[in-house]
């Protein structure tokens, strides 16, 4: 594809955030977007995903986005004219002690202040929901059947192939290589193929997104996000109906199962993670006996189930494990939207939708706290508490 | 060809030729896609089967050369393995397999 040579809006990054902005950018009727990816769309993190998509947070801030965010997931298959397998599936989160079981009431309470129905559940209840749970290991569970998960790889192509429709060109194995800035305002954007030229640029690189700032000419602590290495396995398919919902007994190492929603077979993840580089996304065999300890402890029937598949990611982490959500001060038209620290896919229709708003407006509808993801507050030594951090 | 809905690239996930084309004839011509929105390759067998024959049918479409179409990326273990023998809790299946 011939590559435009002036672009009124250019997104650095092809993952789901990415192409969120763009497509939203998009339906706002801005013409001449581009999303520059380096490799192929969906590559970086978001097709390394577990799929879910919960509002079970600990946090106000991140509660009334994510309970957002599930309003738009349920219309987004319409949405996108194509079928992204969202499910209702819930998130079961399970405690293995007194102590636990009040620290679950307390974020429950905080959870339906703000419109989620999560409930505290009996192990009995738990297993109807969960046939094969080792229900027995466990006191109570934070069940809210308004959680989920969709196909990360649907999402992306139907964003995708919306936006497109909409008129954005979407650049795969075009890297950016610099970013031109004079005066504190952006002058383009030099990628391997060319330079385009453009006032506004989107930072939505994610564990990358600290080489897109110094690009500019920013620090690369100015939002320091670190490439922390997740794992997941996967088994066969096994029956539908198994482990639907994501099911994490947190003080499990933070381990979790969960259903693949579109072929039935078992993702397993557990909290064995390692800072590491950025072209470190090689599985490790420490990995698969850790985590299949904890997933047949949860479900002891997967003993029997043959694992299939294992792969890496990164969780681009920031100290607070909540992500950089804005506009970056320093530089006129310039945004960033990285760091999701975990939680990039399930947040992106609504921090898309976010991000576009306030680059046409100035402002957004969507309930999103922007000082709470300051992309600033590191810079001031200001953290937030830190985003309950899970599948 | 109207027994390409019949022709099955991807025995795993019962993935037919005609699925294949139809992708390709939309513009979905990067294989990692084709892979992801197929689950070709997903499967218990790794994409041994099935992805020489989706190369060969995506370099017949769109006029690159097998060899520039590079394979997605092998994922361990080699062959399926069940959760019991590797966390030390069981044996080998190899009798199961052989039965």
């Amino acid at each position: 594809m011939r590559m435009k040579s002036r672009a009124e809006v250019v997104i650095i990054g092809g993952g789901v955030i990415g192409l969120s902005i763009a497509y939203h950018l998009g339906k706002l009727g801005v013409e001449d977007v581009v999303v520059l990816e380096k490799n192929y769309i969906g590559s970086g993190s978001t097709f390394r995903c577990a799929s879910g998509i919960r509002a079970q947070f600990t946090d106000e801030a991140n509660i009334k986005l994510q309970k957002y965010n599930i309003e738009r997931w349920k219309r987004l298959s319409d949405e996108l004219e194509h079928d992204i397998n969202f499910k209702q599936s819930g998130y079961l989160f399970l405690a293995t002690s007194e102590e636990e079981v009040e620290v679950f009431k307390k974020n429950i309470k905080l959870q339906n202040k703000f419109g989620v129905p999560t409930r505290l559940i009996t192990p009995e209840e738990a297993k109807e929901i969960v046939p094969p749970l080792n229900a027995e290991a466990f006191l109570a569970g934070a069940w809210n059947p308004e959680d989920g998960k969709a196909s990360p790889f649907h999402v992306v192509y139907g964003f995708a192939k919306k936006a497109k429709e909409f008129g954005v060109e979407i650049y795969e194995y075009t890297p950016a290589v610099d970013i031109i800035v004079e005066n504190c305002e952006i002058k383009g954007v030099k990628t391997e193929r060319g330079m385009i030229e453009t006032e506004t640029v989107v930072n939505a690189a994610n564990v990358w997104a600290p080489i897109i700032n110094e690009m500019a000419g920013l620090s690369r602590d100015f939002v320091p996000i670190k490439p922390y290495k997740h794992q997941l396995v996967k088994t066969e398919p096994i029956a539908p109906g198994q482990i639907e919902p994501l099911t994490c007994p947190p003080a499990w190492n933070d381990s979790y199962v969960i259903q693949d929603g579109e072929d039935g077979g078992v993702l397993c993840g557990t909290g064995l993670e390692k800072l590491t580089h950025l072209d470190d996304v090689q599985p490790t065999y420490d990995f698969m006996r850790e985590v299949l300890k904890w997933a047949t402890k949860i479900i002891p029937a997967l003993k029997y189930v043959h694992v299939i598949r294992q792969w890496a990611g990164f969780y681009a982490k920031t100290p607070d494990s909540n992500p950089a959500i804005g506009k970056i001060n320093y530089i006129d038209g310039f945004y960033i939207a990285a760091g999701f620290s975990g939680h990039g896919f399930m947040m992106a229709p609504g921090v898309g939708e976010a991000i576009a708003e306030l680059i046409v407006k100035g402002k957004s509808k969507v309930p999103l706290d922007w000082d709470w993801y300051d992309p600033h507050r590191f810079e001031r030594g200001e953290l937030r508490s830190a985003a309950f951090q899970i599948g | 060809m109207s027994d390409k809905k019949n022709i099955i690239i991807c025995r795993c996930n019962e993935v037919t030729q005609e699925e294949i084309e139809a992708l390709i004839d939309q513009g979905v011509t990067d294989i990692e896609m084709l892979k992801r929105l197929l689950r070709i390759g997903m499967g218990p067998c790794q994409g041994r089967t099935c992805l020489p024959m989706v190369v060969s049918i995506l370099a017949r479409k769109t006029g690159k050369k097998p060899d520039e179409i590079k394979l997605p990326a092998t994922r361990i273990p080699v062959r399926p393995v069940p959760a019991g023998v590797l966390v030390g809790e069981m044996e080998s299946d190899e009798n199961e397999e052989q039965s």
